[in-house]
């Protein structure tokens, strides 16, 4: 809410303001008060909204599947067995589907990233000022509830895929079957020579491509989850005013909500299956 | 907006998580749902065994519908041909028993007539006497011809 005391500016940049702890400054340890302190401690603070509610959320993931685990047996499933199920075999599915390497990893780590990543943008059609307030009311000044719409967690997934596509590319193609798919694509050439002289170029192109990736995995996500949660503050500074741009307020924030809900899921759903390609390209041998 | 821990921090968490999906929810899940499929493989091939069975049974009720079916035929000819026999027989005693009542009734008959003529000839004796008895007795002197009257009565 637009409260009195607050202007539409300082509403919305108190929203995207993340709860840190970090060194400030001078030396000493603490939470920082407003964006500028944030910014002074640099690479030092810890969001910890965005790590308490990830980790919340994973744990409740964890939770409802090892739970469901426990109970699934071949005989009759219940029906949280029955769900977790369908949700299992849908990611297998999509695994078998994309992926044609050999790697009993990749399955439960696409299972993680989509539960996952799902639960934390669930978080989004939590109407934005709810859970704030709760926090304001214990003393907690800041608290952004949407852990994905911090890049810090989106990179923190993509470079953790990013490093499995490293460490299975050395692993499957070695160190120099790695270096020569650097470096040989996509220019190739028969002659030495020109291959040599080829090779920057190669470089820089696949360099671009393969870093590109991680990037762009953790920005889409990023992106769409910061845009719908920002849509979500324009709508709630509506309210508080008057009874149409109330009324007016409510019904945007229902249709965008019954929207993000396709928007949630299809986002952790590209994740994951870029999650699944990437790994797919790291473990493909070219035989050239 | 900043870079931070947070970064690493996520990085963390997310290894242990994808560690702890891999060990505890999703091997624990597939293994369950492999088993399931080859449950239900094996309960498929036993439906089928099954209905193999019961089409092999079905086949050998038949058989054995047919058989008990021309047996009864054939008890049912045996007994008919027997019920035959007996109504045969029945009438043959039926006419043999006939014939007998019919010959003792005629004895019967026979004596009765016997003893009806005996009576009849009794009266007409008797009757033939009084006629003459009435003819002559113009003629014939009861006085006169007592003797004779009372050895007529007495041999009648």
């Amino acid at each position: 809410m637009a409260s009195g005391t607050q202007t539409s500016k300082e509403y919305i940049q108190h929203h995207l303001q993340n709860l840190t702890f970090g060194r400030h400054p001078d030396g000493h340890w603490g939470i920082a008060h407003g964006a500028e302190e944030a910014a002074e401690m640099g690479f030092w603070a810890i969001h910890l909204d965005s790590m308490l509610w990830s980790i919340v959320l994973g744990a409740l993931f964890i939770w409802i599947f090892k739970n469901a685990a426990e109970k699934a047996t071949a005989g009759e499933p219940s029906k949280l067995v029955n769900f977790v199920e369908w949700i299992v075999d849908f990611i297998d599915e999509n695994v078998r589907g994309s992926f044609t390497g050999k790697n009993d990893l990749v399955a439960p780590l696409a299972l993680t990233v989509f539960c996952w990543i799902f639960l934390m943008n669930l978080m989004d059609l939590v109407p934005v000022d709810l859970i704030p307030m709760l926090f304001s009311l214990l003393g907690v000044e800041y608290q952004k509830v949407v852990s994905t719409t911090d890049p810090n967690v989106t990179f923190g997934m993509s470079l953790g895929v990013f490093i499995m596509m490293i460490y299975y590319s050395i692993k499957m193609k070695g160190a120099g079957g790695f270096a020569a798919e650097l470096t040989m694509h996509p220019f190739e050439a028969k002659n030495p020579i020109i291959k040599i002289l080829l090779l920057p170029v190669n470089f820089f192109l696949e360099a671009v491509s393969l870093i590109s990736k991680p990037i762009s995995h953790s920005l889409r996500l990023f992106g769409n989850m910061y845009a719908g949660e920002m849509i979500f503050i324009l709508i709630a500074l509506m309210y508080g005013t008057s009874v149409v741009l109330n009324l007016t307020g409510g019904v945007l924030q229902f249709v965008w909500a019954v929207f993000h809900i396709l928007v949630i899921t299809l986002q952790a759903f590209i994740f994951m299956v870029l999650t699944i390609v990437y790994l797919d390209m790291a473990h493909q041998t070219h035989d050239h | 907006m900043n870079i931070n821990l947070t970064l690493l921090g996520q990085m963390i968490v997310f290894v242990i998580f994808v560690w702890f999906t891999k060990k505890y929810v999703w091997t624990p899940i597939i293994n369950a749902l492999d088993e399931r499929r080859a449950r239900i493989v094996n309960g498929l091939a036993a439906a089928e065994k099954g209905q193999q069975a019961q089409s092999v049974g079905e086949e050998k009720a038949k058989q054995i519908i047919a058989e008990a079916k021309s047996q009864a035929a054939e008890i049912l000819t045996k007994a008919e041909k027997r019920g035959s026999e007996i109504v045969d027989e029945a009438k043959d005693g039926a006419k043999q028993e006939g014939d007998r009542i019919l010959a003792s009734a005629r004895g019967e008959i026979d004596k009765e007539i016997n003893m009806a003529k005996e009576q009849l000839r009794g009266q007409v004796a008797a009757l033939s006497i009084q006629g003459a008895a009435k003819i002559l007795s113009r003629e014939v002197d009861a006085s006169v011809h007592a003797d004779m009257l009372d050895d007529l009565a007495a041999k009648l």
